[in-house]
């Protein structure tokens, strides 16, 4: 185990370095001039020739590509051309916060999800499975941003029940699981739970059905398996499969969405890449989509070595 | 879907909604004399003294903190904005040598920090923006503040209380320019180990509000500077709380939710569903221009006086303000009408579709030979007002006189670069003129950038590379008439030109219009970018 682990921290490291060289390309090859965030419209060309130097876009690509990446690599992002501040610190508080809002969207979306999964797909065609799956057909089809909005009219504007933007009462640096902090989650946490929750509930019931057709449960029951022990089998031989498509959701939901973010104003990695775009504040950009990234390839990891842990004709193939 | 055609989507969608559902409003409870107010920067504006953000930066970070030697007035709603001493009590050129002034400054006067501010400060706060060597030199904000002060060449202390400026050439514009300069403490920044960015988090100006709270993009907060040397402004409010809410419909939300009081720019398709739940729309007239700015160069259409003329008449100005829900002044002139610096143009610029045509014919065009021209627009972008649906009612306008006009749509960001680059660059496509609106208070920035020949790209933004010497010896008139009441004639002479030559296409002005509940009381919109908000009080009734 330990052996396929080190292996497979040998395969991420040029996936990391690819990330790396996309990001970088990608936001540089993007039409904008990062300095007009940050210059009056009508400032001469001295002092945009002085603040190009400064920040190094004189440099030729490849020269500023190799520059970021060796300050990366010692764990330097560089600094918020917009804002004058680090990165690494800006990158940081978001991460923490759209963590935060991730955590919860999971936790309701992983629960309905596979709540919703194993009903319709113990009761294949009854009532119980076409409430099920139109809740998750609803789930993966409706625009989230949409929903969101509607929400946000229906339970802030109009019922007052829900703050509509923000994090928290005075923003989120106090953040903490009370009451009044949570208030500010529960929009933006339901609007975003309801895609993982479609895509979960749907690969479940057709996992369960599958597995429920085959002739080991057939073969279990003949031999007096309760149907507690058969739904055991059936949780453990669904498990791999829901845990990758999990994995992959739950990398969706720490990235972030900008769209929900935006609507909600919560100040987490989405809200954050959005303001980056608008800016064209390229170090900025670069380093939370590198963040990102990685955070993608490292939960691809830890899904990996779980998947191993529970099916170890994995590791073997 | 693209994200821009989402964005458009989400707010069609939003405003259906909206509409469906904007029965009543709820009371939501509020503390007693806070104002928050929603912002559209999508973060807080710079805090060290040069506020970045353009003009929303400096109204909520700039005069609210700070103070300038010389201030605007902000305590009119009814008449045009002016300037009125700040930290400075009087100035004055010197009568023998035009480029040398003399400030004398308010006595008495501190920071929040509590040193004094004194004629040392000045300098050490001219030092910051243009003297690249000096130790509290800061990149930051001399990229905001020097383009703002081209005219300084030098400056000193005379005495505590005295400092004079000396300017590269006579230029009675000083004062405009120097308007833009915000006074940070140097005691402060001393006492944070000379380091801006400690000081950012506790910045200390002389302006009527201390910043207590700074969450870097979601929150600041301010409260009263009870020593503050003008007591007519010291803040009535216990609170001023400032909350980036870039998204027009989150600013919308928060609004009608109570959780701010005030928004600033609601989306027009908002206000008739915020004026049914009893919110307040406020606006007023001030210097923002949504123009067209024509090139001049060779081979232009717009070299020919009539067609420029017959362009401006072919324009239903009342039209497009129906389209913008009333969120709009129709152009009269470059400045809004009302302006100090109005004048008496000649040509009046109206609608007339007629008088258009005939002029378009006596220029040689006419149905069989149509006018053909091309314009760059942006699909966004700051102060750009709904850029896409009123140039396509502009389109549709001059298409009915004979002027055929295709648009090359570019990002807001490449539009601001086509402007920097002029007419004749590469990147301006070929085209013959650019949408763009401009922030026009004071003469610099309303009229001689645009227009002074010797300011055409690369040495300046007059983008259509516009040369008449009888504007350039009107600037020069400006700049060496240094009584007030003599400055404004002159500059109501350059008015009169710009409109009687037809100089640009004049559309509209925005009305800076923002949203708030009705117990914000006592808020006075001045005829200004930038507003004051001491006198603003919170009533403890209603929603």
């Amino acid at each position: 185990m330990l052996l396929y682990i080190l292996k497979r921290l040998v395969a991420v490291t040029p996936v990391a370095f690819g990330v790396s060289l996309v990001c970088f390309l990608l936001v540089h090859l993007a039409p904008g001039d990062p300095l007009s965030a940050i210059l009056p419209a009508d400032a001469t060309q001295a002092t945009i020739d002085e603040m190009r130097a400064a920040y190094g876009f004189d440099k030729p690509l490849p020269v500023q590509y190799a520059i970021w990446l060796w300050h990366v690599l010692h764990g330097d992002l560089g600094v918020s051309i917009a804002t004058g501040r680090p990165v690494l610190g800006e990158v940081s508080r978001a991460v923490v916060n759209s963590l935060i809002l991730a955590s919860v969207a999971t936790l309701i979306g992983f629960t309905f999800g596979t709540l919703f999964g194993f009903v319709a797909g113990y009761h294949r065609n009854s009532i119980l499975d076409r409430v099920a799956s139109a809740i998750s057909v609803f789930g993966v089809s409706v625009p989230h941003y949409w929903l969101g909005m509607v929400m946000v009219i229906v339970f802030s504007a109009n019922l007052g029940w829900l703050p509509p933007t923000g994090a928290g009462p005075d923003g989120s640096g106090n953040w903490r699981p009370d009451l009044e902090h949570l208030r500010f989650i529960i929009l933006p946490a339901v609007t975003m739970s309801v895609i993982p929750m479609g895509i979960i509930a749907r690969t479940v019931r057709a996992l369960v059905a599958d597995i429920l057709a085959q002739d080991f449960v057939e073969a279990l029951r003949a031999k007096g398996l309760d149907e507690v022990g058969v739904f055991k089998h059936v949780v453990r031989n669904a498990a791999p499969t829901a845990l990758a498509i999990m994995g992959l959701q739950l990398g969706y939901l720490l990235g972030g969405s900008i769209l929900i973010e935006t609507v909600f104003a919560w100040p987490g990695t989405g809200f954050l890449l959005n303001a980056a775009i608008f800016q064209r504040d390229l170090p900025l950009l670069q380093g939370s989509i590198l963040v990102l990234a990685m955070f993608f390839v490292a939960l691809n990891l830890l899904v990996d070595v779980m998947q191993t842990a529970l099916d170890p004709r994995i590791e073997r193939a | 879907m693209p994200f821009r055609s989402m964005k458009n989507f989400t707010a069609r969608a939003a405003f259906a909604g909206a509409l469906a559902l904007s029965a009543q409003a709820p009371s939501a409870a509020m503390a007693q004399g806070t104002l928050r107010i929603g912002m559209t920067a999508s973060d807080i504006p710079l805090t060290t003294g040069q506020a970045d953000n353009g003009g929303e930066g400096m109204r909520f970070m700039g005069y609210t903190v700070y103070d300038g030697l010389i201030n605007w007035d902000l305590s009119s709603a009814t008449k045009p904005s002016d300037l009125v001493p700040g930290l400075a009590e009087s100035w004055a050129v010197d009568a023998a040598d035009k480029t040398k002034w003399t400030f004398k400054l308010r006595p008495g006067v501190t920071f929040h920090d509590g040193s004094d501010f004194t004629a040392d400060a000045v300098v050490w706060n001219l030092d910051k923006l243009l003297k690249n060597d000096s130790p509290q030199y800061d990149p930051r904000q001399s990229a905001q503040g020097r383009t703002r002060i081209p005219a300084v060449a030098s400056y000193r202390v005379v005495d505590p209380l005295t400092v004079e400026i000396v300017t590269k050439a006579p230029d009675a514009t000083l004062p405009y320019q120097i308007a833009w300069v915000m006074m940070s403490s140097p005691a402060q920044w001393e006492k944070l180990g000379r380091s801006w960015d400690a000081f950012a988090k506790t910045p200390s100006g002389t302006g009527p509000w201390k910043l207590t709270l700074f969450a870097p993009r979601e929150r600041a907060e301010m409260v009263p500077f009870k020593a503050y040397w003008d007591k007519a402004r010291v803040p009535k409010l216990d609170k001023l709380v400032l909350v980036p809410l870039p998204e027009a419909n989150a600013r919308v939300a928060a609004l009608r939710s109570g959780q701010v009081d005030w928004i600033e720019a609601p989306a027009p398709d908002a206000v008739a569903s915020l004026k049914g739940a009893g919110f307040t729309i406020v606006t007023n007239t001030y210097p923002h221009n949504w123009t067209w700015h024509l090139s001049r160069v060779e081979g232009s259409p717009w070299n020919d006086v009539r067609v420029r003329k017959a362009a401006n008449l072919a324009i239903d100005r009342e039209g497009l303000k129906e389209l913008l829900g009333g969120l709009a002044v129709p152009a009269t002139g470059f400045f809004p009408p009302g302006h100090q610096w109005f004048g008496h143009p000649t040509f009046k610029v109206t609608y007339d579709p007629a008088a258009a045509k005939k002029l378009l014919a006596e220029a040689g065009y006419g149905p069989n030979k149509p006018l053909k021209t091309k314009i760059a627009i942006s699909a966004s972008g700051s102060g750009q007002m709904q850029p896409l649906p009123m140039n396509e009612f502009v389109q549709q306008n001059l298409a009915e006189v004979g002027i055929q006009v295709d648009y090359e749509v570019v990002e807001w960001n490449t539009l601001i670069n086509i402007w920097r680059a002029g007419a004749k660059a590469d990147i301006s496509r070929g085209v013959t003129g650019i949408n763009y609106s401009y922030f026009i208070q004071d003469p610099f920035t309303g009229f001689i950038r645009h227009l002074q020949s010797n300011f055409a790209p690369p040495n300046g933004t007059n983008w259509g590379y516009y040369s008449d010497p009888a504007m350039d010896k009107l600037f020069d008139q400006v700049r060496n008439t240094f009584d007030k009441a003599e400055q404004t004639a002159v500059l109501e002479k350059v008015h009169e030109k710009f409109v009687d030559d037809a100089l640009f296409i004049m559309i509209t002005h925005d009305v800076n219009p923002r949203a708030m509940s009705p117990k914000v009381k006592g808020f006075v919109q001045a005829q200004n970018w930038f507003q004051d908000f001491s006198n603003i009080t919170i009533a403890t009734a209603g929603r």
